[in-house]
């Protein structure tokens, strides 16, 4: 059980380095809103898995049961998915938005085009 | 009422916001938003009072007492932040309708004042909250509703601008968001009050040292700390001018005050200063800021820019107060964070009338500009020797005691870079002024008439704020020196 | 067993990430980072977190991916190789911020209190009163939907402003002009019979299931966020086989957006209710005589509000960038 604690974190760590990687190494604005979205998915993997309680089930009270994960961090994330969704959103929109404006949506040509103008 | 005034304070503009959608018409929303935000600032002046009457104020949301619900805690630190922001969001707006017929589309209008609406209402949620994930969920308010007033700008560069800057705000969000999770599972709350008492036990665990990290870091980006900070002088620069007004005052402070609550009352003085190398970072990336963001003001050919430069530096200052881990230090801090917020809305609002008759901020066309528009130029002028921090404005408050707090620590070249830093603002502010007043007019300076009285108005009650707050210290020394004094009573 | 399937869930997110990284097809992009979010949803469920997998399987894997492929439909499909790879720094810089943040990170998991103990700080300080209490202060079996809507009701009020904001943004953003010609659509799938008459049958099943989400959260997985977004998946199917206009005929612009704005309201105005009868804002015991009905009334009434804002929401979001996708051309 310690190999799969530690194993569980540090799979978690890589997982939110790669999304980040995305975010910082993409050209293309969408690719790195996908890594955006990576990276705070991994982030919700963490915390989720800080909430597990080995032997213990869903947090829905039921007879019989006394151990129950931690429904704290369940409530905390379901809020955080929603923020994750609506800066995705958002962002779509502005990569649109930057599409209509400059015809790429590649950073080195929008900053080309920056230069040009 | 006056027991709900701290919730009142958010909720008010918050539920205003979808209300603002049921209103078609631009002109009844910006009325309406405006009307919210001047009770808003009502509600803040009268929270002020009762927090400097009575103390520190508590609130529990759902009825349920902290940890176990969420807390609203107002007192002396954060009351006079909530005052700015209300005051700043509503003079600002007396501004807004007219600044943005030329920068805005018609058919935008109503929902630029929506998402007004949401971003005070976020910055104000931060700033009275007392749970640490509550901070999060409204900063992602706030953030979100920044973007959009962002990306309205009218160049097309406002649009690559909000995307930096959401790029950027989301990691930072999401490294603040990686620091709660850490210091949850270190110690099982969320409540700020609970987790000051409960990281002491934890505090040599490097899983606490690593939040701590990750919540500086975070917070950092978002208050645009050299060299985190690429993102501010696009953003300021294309958005909508009155929106740059709005955030140049607020925005950057708010980050700075959850910074100062983190490290003052949620970790501690002793761990932040001795178990982390708190002060000497702050202090390199401070000066540095002030040093860089500076000389590259002075190159700046488009205002709006050159003065989202000056806003780095600025932020650069209010660091610095931080590193200097002493009272005087932090009463410094707040001091310049009130008095930069007036000093730059003056100035942007001035370059936002600016903006309305010329369509553009470029100092190459400005040439003689103060003979067409003497009223708008006064006020740069005026706002100007505030940032440069002459006598009678308050500039000049803030930077007196930032160099006292330095001269109390010893730190006498610490002292002569904040003077040098404002001889290089000396040198970005006479830029505009010799070209304004003493050039004569040329043929790329537009034949332009002075600003509307929409603008010049709120411009110049800004104006006199800085004035009159120059002139007569004690309220603003008075909230800096309770605010401090505070924060270090209670010291671990 | 179980840490089998942990492991192999594990391995198979890391190895759609490291695919991420490496495909330039971005239409394949998408589809991999659907199966991110599928898969972290059946992490979720291995983690006891049902209502987490439920929702991060509807909007990681639908209507995230929904929204890219949209937006994809106007910029491309693929990723350009940098202009000048050579002198491009971002590869190098990036690997260091990644080393450097991720060392950190390593080296702060090192204290945690282990994977799965019952007795670390997170577990034992404030949950258990959630757990041991909640039945009696508040009355119903999903302890996750009590701290949600009851205990941490302001953070979800918080939740409901974020979505009304993503979607005034939205419209700030790409919200386009009615149009006055008809706007011919070139894609529509009415033609294919096996489609239409599947839809029709599915939509209204769809919406019941969305009202039984809705309103059964509070004893099983669910809830207003769910509910609200499969709820405006059945729209979105519409919209998607028989083309804008009519899904516009069923709900029309004003509609949504009123409604949009309405889930907000509610939510504020029960917490305003609950302030004039003499408690704190958001406090549900005030809402009846007896605080246990008031909590459950407090709940329901919350939890509709969520998911109508959300639903509506959503249905805005994605009319508006079907019209853009549409009008690509057009100037505004």
């Amino acid at each position: 059980m310690e190999f799969l604690g530690l194993f569980n974190y540090w799979v978690v760590i890589v997982l939110m380095m790669i999304g980040f990687y995305i975010v910082i190494c993409s050209n293309n604005l969408i690719k790195k809103l996908i890594g955006l979205t990576i990276f705070q998915t991994s982030v919700f993997i963490m915390y989720i898995s800080m909430g597990k309680i080995t032997g213990g089930t869903a947090p829905v009270l039921a007879d019989g049961i006394t151990l129950y994960s931690n429904p704290l961090t369940h409530v905390l994330i379901l809020t955080a998915i929603v923020v994750g969704i609506a800066t995705t959103a958002l962002g779509l929109a502005i990569v649109v938005r930057i599409h209509e404006g400059y015809g790429t949506v590649e950073e080195d040509e929008i900053h080309a085009r920056d230069k040009q103008a | 009422m006056i027991v709900h005034l701290s919730v009142l304070q958010v909720i008010i503009p918050l539920i205003a916001a979808p209300l603002c959608l049921l209103l078609r018409k631009s002109e009844l929303a910006w009325a309406f938003a405006t009307l919210v935000a001047f009770i808003t600032l009502a509600v803040s002046i009268a929270l002020l009072s009762q927090v400097m009457q009575t103390g520190p104020i508590s609130y529990e949301l759902g009825g349920w007492e902290a940890p176990w619900g969420i807390e609203y805690r107002v007192d002396m630190l954060n009351a006079p932040l909530l005052v700015l922001i209300s005051a700043i969001s509503a003079v600002a707006l007396l501004a807004a309708r007219t600044s943005i017929e030329n920068e805005i589309p018609e058919n935008r209008h109503t929902f630029f004042y929506i998402a007004w609406l949401l971003c005070m209402a976020g910055l104000l949620g931060i700033t009275a909250t007392g749970d640490a994930f509550n901070v999060f969920v409204f900063l992602e308010i706030s953030s979100l509703a920044t973007y959009t007033l962002i990306a309205l700008g009218k160049d097309r560069r406002a649009l690559w601008a909000s995307f930096q800057y959401l790029v950027a705000g989301t990691i930072g969000a999401t490294f603040i968001l990686i620091g709660i999770g850490l210091m949850y599972v270190m110690t099982g709350t969320l409540n700020m009050a609970d987790l000051a008492q409960r990281l002491p036990e934890v505090e040599n665990t490097k899983t606490v040292f690593t939040a701590f990290a990750f919540m500086i870091v975070g917070l950092c980006m978002k208050l645009a700390l050299f060299p985190l900070h690429l993102w501010l002088p696009n953003a300021y620069a294309f958005a909508p001018s009155i929106v740059t007004t709005f955030l140049a005052a607020t925005a950057t402070k708010v980050a700075v005050y959850v910074m100062i609550r983190f490290i003052f009352d949620v970790f501690g003085f002793e761990f932040s200063f001795t178990h982390f190398p708190l002060q000497e970072v702050l202090l390199t990336l401070g000066i540095a800021g002030i040093f860089v963001a500076s000389v590259v003001a002075i190159y700046q050919d488009n205002l709006k820019r050159m003065l989202a430069y000056s806003s780095v530096a600025q932020v650069g200052y209010i660091i610095l107060g931080i590193s200097f881990a002493s009272q005087t230090g932090i009463m410094a801090t707040l001091l310049h964070m009130l008095n930069h917020g007036l000093m730059k809305a003056a100035l942007f609002l001035a370059l936002a009338a600016v903006v309305y008759r010329m369509g553009i901020a470029q100092l190459s066309q400005m040439h003689g500009i103060a003979s067409r528009m003497p009223l708008t130029m006064a006020a740069f002028l005026i706002g100007g020797l505030s940032l440069i921090g002459v006598p009678l404005t308050v500039g000049f408050i803030s930077k007196w005691y930032l160099v006292s707090a330095a001269l109390e620590n010893g730190w006498w070249a610490v002292a002569a870079a904040i003077l040098l830093g404002s001889l290089l603002s000396v040198v970005y502010i006479w830029r505009v002024i010799e070209v304004a007043y003493f050039k004569p007019v040329s043929e790329s300076t537009p034949d332009v008439k002075e600003a509307p009285a929409a603008l010049l108005i709120p411009m110049w009650i800004l104006v006199l704020a800085n004035l009159y707050f120059g002139i007569e210290t004690s309220l603003t020394v008075g909230i800096s020196q309770m605010a401090a004094a505070e924060l270090f009573g209670g010291l671990r | 067993m179980e840490s089998f399937v942990h492991v192999v869930i594990l391995s198979m997110l890391v190895t759609t990430a490291i695919a991420i990284v490496r495909v330039k097809d971005l239409f394949a992009v998408t589809m991999l980072a659907g199966i991110y979010g599928l898969l972290s949803a059946s992490f979720f469920v291995l983690m006891d977190a049902h209502d987490v997998a439920f929702t991060e399987a509807a909007v990681g894997a639908g209507i995230s991916t929904l929204l890219i492929l949209t937006t994809l439909s106007m910029t491309g499909r693929f990723e350009k190789a940098s202009v000048k790879p050579q002198t491009d720094y971002r590869p190098v810089l990036a690997l260091v911020l990644v080393t450097v943040t991720g060392a950190l990170l390593i080296y702060g998991t090192q204290d945690m209190p282990g994977f799965g103990t019952a007795d670390a700080p997170a577990q034992t300080h404030v949950v258990p009163r959630y757990l041991n209490d909640s039945a009696t202060e508040i009355g119903i079996p999903n302890v996750v939907a009590s701290i949600l809507a009851s205990y941490r009701g302001y953070d979800t009020f918080g939740e409901v402003v974020v979505i009304f904001t993503a979607g005034i943004g939205v419209l700030a953003m790409i919200m386009s002009k009615a149009s006055s010609t008809p706007v011919v659509q070139t894609s529509l799938m009415s033609d294919h019979v096996v489609l239409r008459i599947v839809s029709k049958m599915l939509i209204p099943l769809i919406m019941m299931f969305a009202l039984y989400v809705q309103f059964h959260g509070e004893y099983g997985p669910g809830g207003g966020f769910q509910a609200g977004v499969i709820f405006a998946s059945a729209f979105i199917l519409y919209a998607m086989l028989f083309g804008l206009t009519e899904a516009r005929k069923v709900v029309n612009n004003t509609v949504v957006q009123l409604l949009s704005a309405l889930g907000v309201l509610l939510y504020a105005s029960v917490g305003v209710v609950a302030m004039i009868n003499g408690g704190s804002f958001l406090d549900y015991d005030f809402l009846s005589a007896d605080p246990v009905a008031g909590q459950m009334l407090g709940i329901l009434l919350v939890e509709l509000g969520v998911g109508i804002t959300v639903a509506s929401v959503m249905i805005i979001i994605f009319f508006t960038f079907t019209a853009r996708s549409q009008k690509a051309g057009e100037p505004d």
